[in-house]
């Protein structure tokens, strides 16, 4: 029997080794993993705190898990394809790359 | 009411297979590897939701995360020419992105160990199904529904359009650039041989 | 009768009962008791399949398949297990050995656990989840990351080509798939497929099974859904990926010995599970297909309908040519997604139209889906090749 403290603990563990790759990584396929780590984490926070409710017919956490693992699926498609989109005129995916619009 | 929650064991076995995958996804040398190491821990999270009850979305992650964003993913490593590229550890700042992490992380959980409202056991499994689901889908989350599927297909749309290629614009410049080129080559050529003939 | 048809599931009640089993492992007794005869029947069919398969092109190709190694050559899957065992297990040398070790094991495991859900006669699944189709098809969605790790694990261009190419087709033939079966849900109200069975038990008019291939937009969606499982399981004529006279083994190349015994068992638990999907969606199941029929067990009609499907496929392996990657991509693209979702709009004609009281609604109803579904498929079919092939010129000698 694990108390509800255990997954979001979990979860904000998770979430944190998601934003550290996105914070430290240089590749930006590895950045967009982070994002997708850290959107899982909040989906598992979600349905944790579904679980746990004592009112048993509150369906609103499932709900909103479904729709946000439909909006991650699209973010990922897009994302990935400007990732190819900037690799056919930068020849790199490193973000550090992308600077011209800077200063 | 303490009645059948997840129990312990499995939910250390499964949370610990997540997050060793998520670390090394985010730290692994090889980006296939990486890449691989993110679909695990998809499965292992499918697998937390299965023990929560949750089955509808522990497949659904199965079947969006491991059968479609896990691949994409994959393909894009390929298709960047990331695959047998060494990463070199992680950026200058690698530092201070860590120490934010881990800030963040305390900052969530010392909060939630210390809240005494947390610590609580799980009641009794919702009474759901996937009838259920599917009317709330249709009645009370229409609008986030019918919202989700213009997002769906402007993604889809805008994917391919951002990832296509723009070639047929440069099918139509002429080719006659390359004649002198070739003429020019040709020439050298025949210098060449005449001055070592010729001497 | 009814004995004989709930015979599995007596023994293993009685089983269970034996009072000398502790408590304690009732539960792993019962799971074992469920999954060992499901791994027995199905790994003892793809040993008949393999023979048969191989008996039957050959016969197709008039030629006597293998037949020296028992009376009729029926004792060759041993020779063939027997081959596969004993061979030298080799692992090239720049290839990922983790990788390598692991991609026959990850394509495996879904797909034995596809095998829980089938509802294999009346009482006779081993688990009934309410969303068991979801789970079929995550599990199915799942072995594709194992032909990715076999492919590029290899270190080999023909390797890597053959997965990209199987990937390709198996993401794409996935909505044609599933579009197919979402009309059944549509229809029966529910992703269980123990409940879908039971809904196609009843017989109309008293002796024409409710079988959903019977009606319009059921009989549209089985061809699809036959069409797309030919080719997630890279079966002919969508065996690009794996054909030997085009790419070697495609993503099998560098895989010898035991681990291409265990692709070989995966991609053919794959074709089963998909049959047993079609049988239990389309077909009806385990019931009957006319009411005096019901005294032979229900496991016997779900396997009979289930041989007929293998055959057909073995069928269609002998008599189809190959097709190319851009025509296969073509054709899931540009004619089965338009067309699955045009089925979508008969099936719910079809639901609205079961409303309508006047008499010979149903004749009614049946013959305006008909009529969407044959006027789609027509106007697809001409319209994607209108002028596409020029007229044929026949040159004689004169």
């Amino acid at each position: 029997m694990t108390p509800l403290a255990y997954y979001i603990v979990f979860s904000a563990l998770l979430f944190s080794v998601g934003l550290a790759g996105a914070l430290t990584r240089r590749n930006a396929i590895l950045v967009l993993i982070g994002i997708e780590l850290m959107l899982n984490a909040a989906n598992l926070n979600f349905i944790a705190f579904w679980r746990y409710n004592p009112n048993g017919t509150e369906m609103a956490g499932l709900m909103f898990v479904i729709f946000s693992i439909a909006i991650a699926a699209a973010e990922a498609a897009v994302g990935l394809a400007i990732i190819i989109a900037i690799y056919r005129h930068y020849r790199t995916t490193q973000v550090e790359a992308v600077e011209r619009l800077k200063g | 009411m303490p009645s059948n929650g997840p129990s312990l064991i499995t939910f250390f076995v499964f949370a610990a297979i997540t997050l060793v995958s998520a670390i090394g996804a985010m730290s692994l040398r090889n980006m296939v590897h990486c890449g691989l190491s993110l679909a695990m821990s998809f499965a292992g999270l499918a697998a937390l939701y299965l023990q929560l009850n949750a089955e509808f979305v522990g497949f659904a992650q199965i079947l969006v995360y491991v059968g479609a964003v896990a691949i994409l993913i994959v393909f894009t490593i390929l298709l960047t020419k990331n695959a047998d590229v060494h990463l070199p550890r992680a950026s200058r700042g690698w530092l201070s992105g860590l120490a934010i992490a881990f800030a963040v992380c305390a900052a969530i959980a010392v909060p939630i160990l210390k809240s005494p409202s947390l610590n609580r056991l799980a009641p009794a499994a919702p009474s759901h199904s996937v009838q259920r689901i599917g009317e709330q889908l249709m009645t009370t989350y229409v609008l986030p529904l019918e919202a989700i599927a213009l997002l769906l297909t402007a993604a889809l749309l805008g994917g391919v359009v951002i990832a296509m290629r723009d070639d047929p614009v440069d099918k139509l410049k002429p080719k006659a650039d390359l004649q002198p080129q070739r003429r020019r080559g040709a020439e050298a050529a025949m210098e060449s041989t005449s001055q070592r003939l010729g001497g | 009768m009814q004995a004989l048809d709930q015979i599995f599931v007596t023994l293993k009640q009685w089983i269970l009962a034996l009072s000398f089993w502790p408590d304690v492992i009732k539960p792993i007794l019962s799971a074992l008791i469920s999954i060992v005869p499901i791994m027995v029947v199905f790994g003892s069919c793809f040993a008949v399949t393999t023979i048969m398969e191989r008996k039957g092109l050959g016969r197709f190709q008039n030629r006597y398949g293998p037949n020296r190694v028992g009376p009729f050559g029926l004792l060759q899957p041993i020779a063939d297990a027997i081959k596969m065992l004993t061979k030298e297990d080799i692992v090239p040398f720049s290839a990922d050995k983790v990788l390598h070790f692991l991609a026959p094991i990850v394509l495996c495991v879904p797909v034995w656990l596809t095998f829980s859900v089938l509802p294999f006669g009346r009482n006779m699944s081993a688990i009934d989840l309410d969303a068991g189709l979801l789970f079929f098809f995550a599990l199915g969605a799942s072995s594709e990351l194992a032909v990715f790790m076999a492919g590029w694990s290899s270190r080999n261009k023909y390797a890597m080509v053959g997965a990209m190419r199987a990937i390709a087709q198996m993401i794409s033939y996935e909505i044609p798939l599933v579009l197919s079966t979402v009309t059944v849900v549509m229809i029966v109200g529910t992703l269980s497929l123990n409940d879908i069975v039971l809904a196609q038990t009843g017989f109309t008019f008293g002796f024409i099974p409710n079988w959903h291939v019977l009606t319009p937009w059921g009989f549209a969606a089985f061809l699809f859904f036959m069409i797309a499982a030919t080719a997630e399981t890279n079966r002919a004529p969508f065996d690009l990926p794996e054909a030997e006279s085009e790419i070697i083994a495609g993503y099998l190349t560098e895989y010898s010995g035991f681990k291409y015994a265990l692709f070989f068992l995966g991609e053919y638990l794959g074709l089963f599970a998909i049959t047993g999907l079609a049988v239990t969606l389309f077909l009806g199941g385990w019931s009957a297909p006319l009411p005096f029929l019901n005294f032979i067990p229900s496991w016997l009609w779900f396997f009979a309908k289930f041989g007929t499907l293998i055959a057909i496929f073995i069928w269609i392996r002998a008599t189809v040519p190959r097709l190319r990657m851009d025509q296969l991509m073509k054709f899931c693209w540009k004619f089965l997604v338009p067309l699955t979702l045009i089925n979508l709009f008969t099936t719910a004609a079809w639901h609205f139209a079961g409303t309508w009281q006047f008499s010979g609604a149903p004749i009614v109803r049946w013959l305006i889906c008909a009529a969407i579904v044959a006027a789609a498929y027509v106007g697809m079919g001409r319209g994607l090749t209108l002028n596409r092939y020029p007229k044929r010129i026949y040159r004689y000698a004169e």
